[in-house]
């Protein structure tokens, strides 16, 4: 398992990125779905910086393991987030309604929504007060 | 970021490079506002556009609100991966994706 703890800053979402892509090729993963899952990545993390220490700062744990081998797919990327922010499960809130006009649509509110059509599951869990989202994808391998 | 408008400021193409993410999309968003002043056709260029996260969803659906009440807004050339997301949103149906 890799893992890298970070101050949980807006600023420091290259990291993030640079940290799940290096991974993400090890383990072989197509161009676009490193693109898809970076996606939820990004959304997962900024929550953290947006919502978990707010006023205040704090770290982040992020950690990337796999499940099976590259030689005898399927091989799952199992990601996980850890803060030790205010309790907050981002599951609990509702899904946006898509079909809705433009009028009748509000700004926002999609990070989350992105996640749950992406990967193939997520899950949280308040742990010693800390929260843990975890979420896995299974892995396409060298598909284009 | 590349703007391509018309002399009489009505049309503009917004070429959109790279990555939209949840660092740069203050900056590209303040950009744009800057930008679409005055503009009653705009037209979103996705050709090398590679990512785009919630956050540029979001720029992009205020432009569209904005848009819709003084002209017209088009997104072409979108790639793949952008038009999943595009999908998965719903926004396929809030766009004018062409």
């Amino acid at each position: 398992m890799k893992q890298i703890t970070i101050d949980a800053t807006m600023d420091n979402l290259p990291i993030v990125f640079d940290f799940l892509l290096q991974s993400l090729t090890e383990c072989g993963a197509s161009k676009s779905q490193m693109r898809q899952i970076k996606l939820c990545v990004e959304e997962i993390y900024i929550n953290i910086v947006n919502y978990a220490y707010t006023p205040g700062k704090g770290k982040a744990l992020i950690t990337f393991d796999t499940v099976g081998e590259k030689d005898s797919p399927p091989v799952r990327a199992v990601i996980s987030f850890t803060d030790r922010g205010a309790p907050f499960d981002p599951l609990s809130q509702e899904d946006p309604n898509t079909e809705l006009g433009l009028d009748d649509t509000p700004i926002g509110g999609l990070g989350i929504f992105i996640v749950k059509e992406t990967m193939d599951s997520v899950s949280y869990e308040r742990r010693d007060d800390k929260n843990i989202f975890t979420m896995e994808k299974t892995i396409d391998l060298q598909a284009g | 970021m590349n703007f391509d408008k018309t002399p009489d400021g009505k049309t503009l193409t917004v070429e959109l490079n790279g990555q939209i993410d949840s660092v740069n999309i203050n900056d590209i968003e303040k950009e744009l506002l800057e930008e679409v002043e005055g503009v009653t056709d705009l037209t979103f260029d996705m050709t090398n556009l590679e990512y785009i996260s919630s956050a540029g969803l979001r720029v992009l659906l205020q432009m569209q609100k904005m848009m819709k009440k003084r002209g017209n807004m088009v997104i072409k050339n979108a790639n793949g991966n952008v038009m999943d997301i595009f999908k998965v949103t719903g926004f396929v149906k809030l766009l004018n994706i062409v």
